[in-house]
């Protein structure tokens, strides 16, 4: 934390490193602790994933960052700003994707999304904007009546259309069907290119792996890996990799599985999966928890 | 497909940050919700449909009856103003309280809340929104009591504190409701104080129709706001009591609605 670097500096083009700073934060409802300790930063300019199961914690944690929540104990800093106490300084400069609604039900795509852009000094152009995420399919239908991909591209253009620095967006492709998908990823690796912050929080372990620099794993509001995709995926002692020359046919696949069994029972090993194929971040996740991530 | 490339070429995601000034985010947020206000069917038939009903009901089934009022003058000249007061009631109380726990239950007001309009600036935007709906309800009110032979002789003054002040009383009641409450239980009690005071209120009928319940309806907002204008159209005179209870009612409005309101 360099209080220092906090100021009312307008945007320059350089923005403070990291972007983003999460120092020992502390959540808790009632008894339930949503977020225990959490330390993690972004580099500016990056897109750095969230990644953790449902009810890791993600969501407060995005939400403390946008300002909408009081961390209880532990310090956030955005771009060199407290969220809560330099809010209205901080908010021009950030965009946010919530997860769900945030529009009015009867409101059309096209006029929320334009409303969104009149509240900026300088937005997007609504026309282009709206064409790359296909939002003029969703014609005068009422928001309550656009589907749940439509409701969240609609969600993505609000968050970028102010020009933000940095944009924070939770499961952005929830709900999306393939196509929305890659157009959301493209999108979201060109905010990159275009010098924007992108955080993202997932517990689709594909969409971690193709789109993000950083990977954040979070279970239980506690941070329990951290690197880029490929560092977390090169795996440790605990991982064993077998390459062989050519695709196993299902005999031998077979075959290989019941002697590593035998050779487990043997040793006292516990195997905790086989994964014929590239190991992934699944692979990672399930190492480091014991399960698999889908599961609560 | 060469369309969409020409679009996806123009568009420059280099940040560029910036609130719009404060005016135009407030006009921006204001028009938006004039426009939902008057697109919503129930809102438009709570708005405009019931008080032209009620106006032109009143008026015929008054004059048909030989309903008998303490004041002599005819009953359009009476109804009127009366009606103009429950058009504010509705937009101010019911659409707002309605809305408001609407926006709050699927976010709307969330989202806002992480975009540069400060919370005093959407509080300006309804605020200037009700104010237009109001207008046009006036407007048309006024047309159908000119219709019915109405001949007002307005005092301004009176009249623009009365919408004014109870614009102020009613929303900040509304918005007190719409915080308080979910958004299904809003609607509810939105609607049914809105048919106790219409009925029982001093709203359309001056409280001398009421018999000694007269003296209590007069410390209601809606009795108040009835009697106010209805003073600045019958006889062009500015309702100082009135107008003081209404001014009552904000500050309580205001106060429940500081102390208890939730965005989100």
């Amino acid at each position: 934390m360099k209080a220092g670097s906090a100021g009312p500096s307008p945007y320059t083009g350089a923005v403070p490193q990291p972007a983003v700073e999460v120092a020992d934060l502390r959540m808790t409802y009632g008894a339930k602790t949503a977020v225990d300790g959490l330390s993690l930063s972004v580099e500016a300019g990056s897109i750095t994933a969230v990644l953790g199961p449902n009810g890791a914690g993600k969501t407060t944690t995005l939400e403390t960052c946008e300002g909408y929540r009081k961390p209880q104990s532990g310090t956030v800093r955005i771009l060199g700003l407290d969220p809560v106490s330099q809010r209205r300084e901080l908010l021009p400069r950030i965009g946010v994707m919530l997860q769900g609604q945030g529009a009015w039900s009867g409101v059309r795509a096209m006029e929320m999304l334009r409303h969104v852009s009149r509240l900026h000094a300088h937005p997007l152009p609504i026309e282009p904007l709206a064409d790359r995420l296909g939002l003029h399919e969703c014609g005068r239908t009422p928001y309550r009546r656009l589907s749940g991909g439509q409701q969240q591209r609609l969600g993505l253009a609000m968050a970028i259309v102010g020009r933000p620095e940095i944009v924070f967006v939770d499961e952005p492709t929830a709900g999306m069907d393939p196509a929305a998908r890659r157009t959301t990823w493209e999108l979201l690796r060109e905010l990159r290119e275009s010098g924007v912050t992108v955080v993202l929080t997932t517990h689709y372990l594909e969409e971690a792996e193709q789109l993000a620099d950083q990977v954040h794993i979070i279970d239980h509001g506690r941070l329990i890996a951290s690197g880029t995709p490929e560092e977390l995926t090169r795996g440790s002692s605990a991982t064993v990799r077998l390459v062989v020359d050519h695709e196993l046919p299902a005999a031998a696949e077979a075959a290989l599985r019941d002697s590593v069994a035998l050779w487990s029972k043997e040793h006292e090993v516990g195997v905790r999966s086989i994964s014929f194929g590239s190991r992934t971040l699944e692979d990672v996740f399930l190492e480091l928890t014991g399960r698999g991530i889908g599961h609560e | 497909m060469s369309d969409s490339d020409a679009a996806i070429a123009a568009l420059d995601l280099t940040p560029r940050p910036g609130s719009a000034p404060f005016s135009r985010q407030v006009l921006a947020q204001a028009s938006m919700e004039a426009r939902l206000m008057l697109r919503n069917g129930e809102q438009l038939l709570l708005a405009v449909v019931v008080p032209v009903l009620i106006l032109v009901g009143g008026v015929t089934a008054g004059e048909h009856l030989d309903l008998k009022l303490d004041d002599p003058r005819p009953l359009v000249d009476i109804f009127t103003p009366g009606v103009i007061a429950l058009a504010v009631m509705s937009t101010s109380f019911t659409s707002l309280a309605i809305a408001t726990g609407f926006e709050r239950r699927y976010g709307v007001i969330k989202r806002l809340g992480s975009s540069p309009l400060p919370k005093s600036g959407l509080l300006l935007g309804k605020i200037l929104a009700l104010l237009a709906v109001q207008l046009v309800q006036i407007i048309l009110i006024g047309l159908v009591g000119q219709i019915l032979g109405w001949s007002p002789k307005p005092g301004v003054l009176g009249a623009f504190l009365a919408v004014a002040l109870g614009t102020a009383a009613f929303a900040s009641l509304g918005l007190f409701v719409a915080g308080m409450l979910r958004a299904e239980a809003t609607l509810a009690a939105a609607n049914l104080i809105y048919l106790l005071l219409m009925a029982g209120g001093a709203v359309v009928l001056p409280v001398s129709a009421y018999g000694g319940f007269g003296h209590v309806a007069r410390w209601l907002p809606s009795g108040a706001l009835g009697e106010a204008m209805r003073g600045a159209f019958l006889d062009g005179s500015v309702s100082w009591r009135d107008l003081g209870v209404l001014a009552a009612w904000s500050v309580l409005g205001t106060a429940l609605t500081a102390k208890t309101f939730k965005w989100e």
